[in-house]
């Protein structure tokens, strides 16, 4: 066991809502009749599918490959055929849809052949991490960046820490809980292969003190590996968002990553648990990632618990074999009650970075009308990442988004606390997020733009080469005519003195 | 969330790279008031301005020859900006040039098209592909929505959709001009 060596500021201490749905022990969701997989469940491009509809499919087939570098591959759940591949709503605050492969199980759910390796010591770190990016593995902490990305430090960076995060911070989530207290071992097992492909010199598995069982089994685990001497447990005080990277780097090791900058740029890299053991299954045991767990409570949920569910199950299952009072088509919150969001709609898929899901909870935001901030400063005690919430409010109210980016609007977590701890009850988090989405958008534009700009310079450029080189050609034709006609003249001429022809 | 930044960081990195070459190898002798119009128009290059593409528009205008309320597709954003760069009152689009419309995208029916290239000749900003006697595409991603493609289809197979929103151009509402609900995860 490890002591913490930082802290980071502000945080709140919340109420953890954790018992009920870790009384049981985790549960399979039933087979769903269909699965429904969007082709982007991770931070990147979308994939790309590799099959047709009408196809049979085995569990675990590849479906879809990676577009680009930042993508995964993406497999079939379980066994059938393939019956769609078109736009279906999916999981995201926009309530929008997007391009889907939908999968008529056939119940007998049959793996396709696949191949563990004995040995993962024999691979080296390239093929580890094309292994990981071809079981579709991404960050199931609950931003879904492909995590094949994060086993390459880079040639110009070495890594010192590797931070295993089972914080878990949020209140009512327990699937790393679980997780740990159920399956230590097969942690264990991806971060022996992380700490092999990244050279890591020691590793933290960080848990924040309120889950004692996770701790002590994650212990006993780790005392029974000799390979992992180097690997040691820390329990992080609890307080939010201790889970959150940049929070909890502060914690692990005192140092802070700078704004703009990336983890490894201090030589620190950090997996969630749930992604470790994803990556044992896939080395030791040739399993790409097609399902994972995710907790479902709230006051509404009768049989609250965690399900290890398949990829693309519908939610509106899940709910159902938890029992829950829920209306069809009632919203329910997906994540947290603090960074979560609000979604309805039935037929909504369980996807790679689908957490949690609440109903019945009351989101942390209360719901009265806002009244005018009164510059308490409350917001800014409570920012773990050191900004000015109030400021930042002003600016993303006023639409002066060059403004927001000055005062760091790209560092803000959204984890909530301003806006749970605003007397005012104003949505600052909204804010922030509408004024992200609003600044990525127009940068996109004017990337956009710039492009257009660049290709019809090119046309130009082009048009005017042509241009050039048809009036070149045009002089050499009329010179080279004008020669012939010189040439005919010349002979007709000597044509007409026979006398002196003989000459030339 | 913040690997998302990642991602958009590093792809404005490359953006601003391939700009960066771009601008070296492109630059037209600097007119800085002339490039700062032109960067604020939307370069769809369409002509409505009734110049021949964004840059003479920038160009007249800083020259004090065109008034900066011609160009329908930056619409009321794109007036407010040159307004902003050039210290003067904003005024309505002008009616005449066309108006704002939402932003489309230009498919090709492929099974109707004859390939007689006449639209990749109109092209501003060569997004249509094809040879001649085969079938014609748009690429969307380079189609700027300018419509200049359409007068000269003999066969009259090209159609302006308009573009959809997807999850990752989608924007969170403006807190100001929604009720936050209950459970509204602000
Ligand atoms: S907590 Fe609310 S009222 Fe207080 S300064 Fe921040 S925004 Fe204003
Ligand atoms: S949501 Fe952003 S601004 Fe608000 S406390 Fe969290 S990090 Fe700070
Ligand atoms: S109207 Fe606007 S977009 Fe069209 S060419 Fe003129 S400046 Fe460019
Ligand atoms: S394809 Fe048509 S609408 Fe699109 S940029 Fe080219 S000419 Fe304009
Ligand atoms: S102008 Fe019309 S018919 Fe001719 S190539 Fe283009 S799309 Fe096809």
């Amino acid at each position: 066991m490890s002591t913490v060596a930082g802290s980071f500021p502000g945080g709140l201490v919340l109420n953890g809502h954790k018992k009920r749905s870790t009384e049981t022990p985790i549960r399979k969701t039933p087979l769903s009749k269909k699965l429904i997989l969007p082709l982007q469940q991770h931070i990147g491009a979308e994939s790309i599918p590799i099959v047709s509809v009408g196809d049979k499919v085995l569990k675990g087939q590849k479906i879809a490959k990676a577009d680009g570098h930042v993508s995964v591959y993406l497999h079939a759940p379980s066994s059938g055929t393939i019956s769609a591949i078109d736009e279906q709503p999916i999981p995201h605050p926009s309530g929008l849809s997007a391009l889907c492969i939908t999968i008529e199980t056939d119940g007998l759910d049959t793996w396709i052949e696949h191949h563990p390796i004995a040995d993962y010591t024999q691979l080296s770190e390239h093929d580890i991490r094309q292994h990981v990016r071809e079981a579709g593995i991404v960050g199931l902490g609950g931003a879904g960046f492909p995590s094949f990305i994060k086993l390459n430090p880079g040639v110009h960076h070495h890594v010192e820490t590797l931070i295993i995060n089972g914080v878990e911070c949020e209140p009512y989530i327990t699937c790393d809980d679980m997780l740990m207290r159920e399956r230590a071992d097969g942690i264990l097992d991806g971060i022996e292969i992380i700490n092999f492909a990244l050279r890591v010199k020691h590793c933290v598995i960080a848990i924040e003190d309120n889950k004692p069982k996770a701790i002590s089994t994650m212990e006993l685990a780790l005392a029974a590996r000799p390979e992992l001497i180097d690997t040691t447990i820390m329990a992080v005080p609890t307080r939010y968002p201790a889970g959150s990277e940049k929070q909890l780097i502060q914690v692990v090791t005192g140092k802070q990553v700078p704004s703009h900058g990336l983890p490894i740029d201090i030589g620190i890299v950090c997996h969630n648990v749930g992604t470790a053991y994803a990556i044992g299954r896939a080395i030791k045991h040739g399993e790409p990632l097609i399902s994972r767990i995710v907790t479902v409570t709230g006051t509404d949920v009768k049989h609250a618990g965690n399900f290890e569910t398949l990829f693309g199950t519908p939610m509106h299952e899940l709910l159902a074999f938890c029992e829950t009072t829920r209306e069809p088509n009632a919203p329910f919150i997906l994540g947290g009650p603090m960074m979560g969001y609000n979604l309805s709609g039935d037929n909504l898929p369980v996807t790679k970075t689908a957490n949690c899901i609440l109903v019945g909870v009351d989101a942390a935001a209360p719901a009265e009308k806002p009244l005018p901030c009164i510059r308490c400063g409350e917001c800014a005690t409570a920012c773990p990442a050191s900004l000015l919430p109030q400021q930042l409010y002003w600016y993303a109210r006023d639409k002066d988004l060059e403004k927001t980016r000055q005062y760091n609007l790209f560092d803000c977590i959204e984890c909530g606390c301003c806006s749970y701890v605003c007397p005012s009850k104003i949505p600052l988090v909204h804010y922030f997020r509408f004024a992200k989405t609003e600044t990525m958008n127009q940068q996109l534009e004017a990337a956009k733009s710039d492009q257009a700009r660049i290709r019809h310079e090119n046309r130009l450029a082009r048009q005017e080469l042509e241009q050039q080189e048809k009036e070149e050609r045009q002089r050499q034709r009329k010179l080279a005519l004008a020669a012939s006609q010189a040439a005919k003249q010349k002979q007709e001429q000597a044509a007409q003195s026979p006398s002196d022809g003989s000459e030339s | 969330m913040f690997t998302a930044i990642i991602a958009i960081t590093v792809m404005a990195l490359i953006f601003g790279l391939l700009l960066g070459f771009a601008s070296i190898r492109f630059k037209v002798e600097g007119d800085p008031i002339a490039d700062q119009i032109d960067k604020i128009l939307p370069q769809t290059q369409c002509g409505q301005c009734s110049f021949a593409g964004c840059r003479p528009y920038a160009e007249a205008i800083a020259a004090g020859e065109a008034d900066i309320n011609r160009c329908p597709p930056g619409g009321e954003a794109t007036i407010q900006a040159l307004a902003e760069l050039l210290e003067v009152e904003p005024k309505p689009l002008d009616e005449a040039c066309g108006v704002e419309k939402p932003k489309t995208l230009a498919v090709i029916d492929e099974d109707r098209c004859i390939g007689c290239t006449l639209c990749i000749q109109a092209c501003p900003v060569d997004a249509i592909l094809g040879s001649a006697k085969h079938m014609h595409t748009v690429i969307a991603s380079e189609c700027t929505g300018c419509e200049l493609c359409l007068p000269p289809c003999p066969v009259d197979c090209i159609d302006m959709v308009e573009t959809k929103q997807n999850p990752n151009t989608w924007r969170w509402p403006d807190p100001d001009h929604v009720d936050i609900q209950l459970g509204d995860r602000s």
